[in-house]
């Protein structure tokens, strides 16, 4: 039985331009200028941030290619355990924060 | 998918015929005191080729009739193994050569494999011949390091280090060079050299207290122990995939096997050391195998150099040649 999120799946990327190609090259030549280069940020702080954010929306295509992406720039498995860190403290943090909201709440509601 | 790597030339309408022949790169060995992961050279301390002491002199005689020939590449193996490694040396420093030597760093604190002799000796022994050393450090920490080398090697690489340094390797004041090599642990390609220099120099004088001259950053060729690796690991086409896909026009202009020589332990030569390994023999416009015991600079000038898939890495990315990037 196949599944969702086949690795070699990544590979067809291209394959969003089929049905919408003029968008698609605007994309893709956008996401190469951001990732592709150095500019205030270095390739290597890019693709951290990227691995950051692949694991806190959870795409399997990008951990792998962004795993790779950060040894390609020379980026050391502590500076990408400790990105990983930063998305999971943010989404604890973003949480936690909402509680305020849930406290706020609970004070209009008890007498 | 087709991994035509004269393909490649012909569309881009590159002509890569031999430029020079400026450094004799010679496997004295396969014997090694290690049995890395990647290693080309299938090297390990089960192996017992040696170049006899007749295609030595023969090299010494090539290199004294060739002041062309300015450096003498000495690989293995660990060549340091060898019996008439000291005498190589010595006697290529006679003639005024750059003498090079692919020193894997733990050989000083491992005895020989096959004889238990010392090789405590190596570090001053390469300073008194002003020998450039070229030692490979995949990582500038220890856990890829031990991945790729073996557990423990890093940490003894750190300490043959130190004694490099002792001697005068890699100090600012010092005229003896200590390069390092980086080559990724796996199939993916190596970072741009000069920010992974910065790293390593940054790293290693901090952390350990050790200091180096320069960085040579090699990609892993799809051969041998590292092919077979990435065979069982299903992860041959991707990482074929990612050497066609790029592909560097420039990187391929600046091959080392245009100005290089690669000779075996039995006198054959060859285009480069990766040639060597999968036994394609350089050949002249006759077709005539090339060895060093019927030596001709003029066929092999005029030679065609014999290209094959592995040649992509040499041509992905930045490039990757034994000095490092081509194309950085």
């Amino acid at each position: 039985m196949s599944s969702y999120y086949e690795s070699q799946d990544l590979q067809k990327f291209g394959e969003i331009g089929q049905h919408a190609k003029g968008l698609a090259d605007d994309f893709f030549r956008y996401y190469g200028n951001v990732t592709g280069t150095d500019g205030a940020l270095t390739r290597r702080e890019k693709a951290l941030i990227a691995l950051a954010v692949s694991h806190a929306q959870k795409c399997p295509y990008c951990i792998d290619a962004y795993t790779t992406q950060c040894l390609e720039t020379g980026a050391n498995p502590e500076q990408m355990m400790e990105a990983v860190h930063v998305a999971a403290v943010m989404q604890a943090g973003i949480t936690l924060v909402h509680s305020v909201q849930m406290q706020n709440h609970l004070r209009k509601l008890v007498l | 998918m087709n991994y035509d790597f004269e393909a490649q030339l012909r569309r881009r309408s590159l002509e890569l015929a031999p430029r020079a022949v400026d450094t004799l790169q010679v496997n004295i060995t396969k014997l090694c005191n290690q049995a890395c992961r990647h290693c080309h050279v299938d090297a390990s301390p089960a192996r017992t080729e040696m170049m006899s002491p007749e295609a030595i002199e023969k090299c010494l005689e090539i290199l004294e009739r060739h002041p062309q020939i300015a450096t003498l590449d000495i690989t293995g193996g660990a060549p340091e193994l060898h019996p008439g490694f000291a005498a190589f040396v010595e006697k290529a420093t006679k003639l005024k050569k750059h003498v090079m030597v692919r020193h894997n760093l733990t050989v000083q604190l491992d005895k020989h494999p096959k004889t238990g002799a010392s090789m405590e000796y190596l570090p001053q022994f390469f300073a008194r011949h002003r020998v450039e050393v070229v030692s490979s450090l995949p990582y500038y920490q220890q856990y890829f390091t031990d991945a790729q080398r073996g557990s423990g090697v890093f940490a003894k690489s750190i300490e043959a280090m130190r004694r490099l340094n002792a001697v005068g390797y890699g100090a600012d004041w010092s005229v003896l060079v200590l390069s390092l090599v980086y080559n990724p642990v796996g199939p993916y390609l190596p970072a741009a050299q000069g920010s992974l220099e910065a790293d390593y120099r940054r790293e290693l004088k901090a952390k350990f207290g050790v200091v180096f001259n320069r960085l040579y950053t090699m990609t892993n060729m799809p051969i041998n122990r590292f092919r077979l690796h990435l065979e069982k690991s299903g992860q041959l086409e991707p990482y074929m995939d990612k050497l066609l896909a790029a592909f560097n026009p420039v990187a391929a202009e600046g091959v080392m096997c245009r100005s290089l020589v690669s000779v075996g332990h039995d006198g054959r030569v060859y285009d480069c050391d990766f040639n060597q390994m999968l036994e394609l023999q350089a050949a002249g416009r006759d077709g005539r195998a090339l060895s060093i015991f019927d030596f001709d600079f003029d066929t092999l000038l005029g030679r065609r150099i014999r290209f094959g898939e592995h040649c992509l890495g040499c041509t992905a990315g930045a490039g990757s040649s034994c000095g490092g990037a081509t194309a950085e």
